[in-house]
């Protein structure tokens, strides 16, 4: 027979409040899910799965297709990515196993300050400081060395004017960095001094002892630190929209404008005055929340997995 | 927690004072472009009337939307309505002030004002159709300016507004191509360029880029010391951005009281007319008769002791006349 006690009711409140704050975000995604559909409704009725696959983005015309904007989305969120993970990683491992004590305090104070910035000020600094730079020398220097490779040089075609697929992905970066940074340095912190000291004993450089211990040990929380990342490239929209030009067309140059989902919601969603098109914004709304659902998901059933592997 | 105790006490008290404060407060909400003149305006207002004006520029698709919804006390919209939209809503309708789109350029050794355009190659630039910029239509025009041949770079408003619904009209109005391939709107497919976000995105990327043309508020325009271009008038004149040549178009503009001043004031016939000018319009629910005469009051004032204000901040006033003609449409609407 289970032991019988007396429950105690402060444990009763704070069950119930656990409970309700943890249900409540379970309700919320639904409501906005609702939402989404609810008002997306007429443009879905018009444009079906269409929608998805039309490159046209014609509010005169009140034809709407999301393509150029989920293209624009995925190119930035995934360029932004490979420019920040290395760097990202590379300033936890400075930060844990090779900096002198005095100066961690510092740099990890100053990447939790970079996530500190409001986007909108990444915003303005990017269109005024980085993308003259952009469009003065780093772009025209891509230009010219990838000149003569092929295939690589449609990457980097046309006019270099910083304002560009290119230039907002490096906005993106630098603001997805203190994500993956700060989750990376806490777990590479996790790793059991004791092993590594074992390493060292047996003569293993720094080097050896990042590689064959410190990352493996910490790969899952670097991950969990990458899939904040990405939910943060994909959901931004202020910083995006000063340096994007948001140009509907599916370009193959980074040096071409281009759209994304939220910089087409922020650009045309006061002044949409119609019922479809507002309606087509809406389900612009609804593909992002999907998408976003999805690479979570996936992100997830990595994770999992990843553990089971890691647990046997 | 005695502090916080106190500080809520404080706030409560401090609330309470903003509350008997705003007891006479007028709410506006719309278009962005005249956000300025209202709030200053509004602020001169406040001290000799003692009523307060609380304007959010939330873009003149919000503003018809939230008058629409009765939100608001009066809505703003940079694009007129017509009457039977206008009808179905119950609103009413007219102009407070004048403003205008002017194309900008950066071009090597142009001057401002040195660059001669007419409806048909501003046309041609923005559809793509004229790619650099010593093509023989432009240089036909431009007798003595030496163009070299560098590709042009169109510089697009990114964002829905005003701005782009007044300078698609004059291109929709002047030019056939442009209708059938583009058309009109506060957000449209632009063939060609690069969009900025804002004027202020627009007037930096013509800025930066050499050999570009982009279209910026007059205002904008003037404050930034963009280059701007002569533009071909209805009449046959080239005519400079200015006053003068917006009150030229608003004279000549026929607002008609009948249709609630509906009116796109583009391609004015005035012989010194600018030609891509626009009103922006006040909106007011039908049925409410008592704050009407609030809101109407407020630019019954502006109209006679706000102009100078507005040209400061550069915008054009409304003509008298035209401010006459408001005046006699309030009165028939019994709301003066």
């Amino acid at each position: 027979m289970p032991l019988q006690y007396k429950k105690n009711p402060a444990d009763v409140v704070f069950l119930t409040t656990t409970a309700i704050a943890a249900f409540s975000v379970i309700i919320f995604i639904i409501g906005i899910f609702y939402i989404l559909v609810y008002e997306s409704s007429p443009a879905i009725g018009r444009f079906g799965l269409k929608f998805l696959t039309s490159t046209e983005w014609n509010p005169v015309k009140e034809s709407f297709g999301a393509l150029t904007n989920i293209y624009g989305t995925i190119l930035t969120t995934v360029l932004s990515l490979l420019i920040a993970i290395p760097v990202a990683i590379g300033i936890a491992i400075f930060v844990t196993e090779i900096s002198p004590n005095f100066l961690k305090a510092p740099i990890g104070a100053a990447i939790e300050l970079l996530a500190a910035i409001p986007s909108i000020i990444y915003g303005m600094w990017g269109l005024f400081t980085l993308s003259p730079i952009m469009s003065k020398y780093v772009e025209p220097f891509l230009k010219e060395i990838t000149a003569g490779i092929p295939f690589v040089n449609i990457l980097f075609k046309g006019t270099p004017m910083g304002i560009d697929i290119l230039t907002a992905s490096v906005i993106l970066s630098i603001m997805i960095i203190p994500f993956t940074a700060s989750i990376a340095r806490d777990s590479f912190n996790l790793t059991p001094s004791i092993v590594k000291e074992s390493a060292y004993a047996i003569g293993a450089t720094r080097w050896e002892v990042v590689k064959n211990i410190v990352i493996p040990f910490s790969k899952l929380g670097v991950f969990g630190g990458i899939v904040l990342s990405l939910g943060r490239a994909i959901g931004e929209t202020m910083a995006v929209a000063f340096v994007l030009g948001n140009n509907h067309r599916i370009t193959t140059s980074l040096l071409d404008a281009a759209a994304t989902i939220t910089v087409t919601l922020a650009n045309e969603f006061a002044e949409a005055d119609n019922d479809i098109y507002l309606s087509s914004l809406f389900y612009l709304a609804l593909v992002l929340f999907v998408m976003s659902f999805i690479t979570l998901a996936i992100a997830k059933i990595f994770l999992i997995k990843a553990e089971r592997k890691y647990s046997r | 927690m005695k502090t916080i105790l106190k500080l809520t006490v404080i706030t409560a008290l401090l609330l309470s004072f903003t509350y008997v404060n705003a007891a006479e407060t007028l709410n506006g909400a719309g278009a962005t472009f005249p956000y300025p003149v209202y709030s200053a305006w509004a602020y001169d207002y406040s001290k000799i009337a003692g009523v307060q004006l609380n304007y959010q520029s939330i873009g003149s698709g919000g503003g018809v939307k939230q008058i629409s919804a009765r939100t608001v006390d009066f809505g703003a919209s940079d694009a007129p309505l017509e009457t039977a939209a206008l009808l179905k809503d119950k609103l009413l309708q007219f102009p407070a002030v004048i403003g205008g789109v002017v194309p900008v350029v950066n071009i090597e050794n142009i001057k401002t004002g040195q660059l001669k355009l007419d409806s048909d190659t501003l046309c041609k630039i923005f559809l793509g159709d004229i790619k650099y910029w010593d093509d023989a239509q432009i240089v036909k025009m431009n007798n003595g300016i030496k163009l070299s041949h560098s590709d042009i770079t169109v510089v697009y408003r990114s964002d829905g507004s005003g701005t782009t619904a007044i300078f698609t009209d004059y291109l929709n109005a002047t030019c056939p191509a442009w209708k059938e391939k583009v058309g009109s709107g506060k957000a449209v497919q632009f063939p060609v360029g690069i969009g900025g976000k804002g004027n202020e995105g627009v007037a930096n990327y013509v800025q930066r880029t050499a050999n570009s043309i982009g279209y910026v508020e007059f205002a904008y325009a003037k404050q930034n010391k963009l280059n701007h271009t002569q533009l071909k008038n209805a009449a046959g004149n080239f005519i400079e951005p200015s006053f003068e040549s917006f009150e030229d178009a608003a004279a000549t503009g026929d607002f008609d009281p009948k249709k609630d001043f509906y009116l796109w004031l583009t391609n004015a016939p005035g012989k010194d007319s600018w030609p891509i000018a626009g009103a922006t319009f006040i909106l007011l629910a039908k049925e409410k008769a008592d704050t009407n005469k609030k809101v109407v009051k407020f630019f019954d004032w502006a109209f006679k002791n706000g102009d100078n204000k507005a040209k400061e901040l550069v915008y054009v006033p409304l003509p008298a006349l035209l401010k006459d003609k408001v005046r006699a449409y309030w009165k028939e609407k019994g709301i003066y």
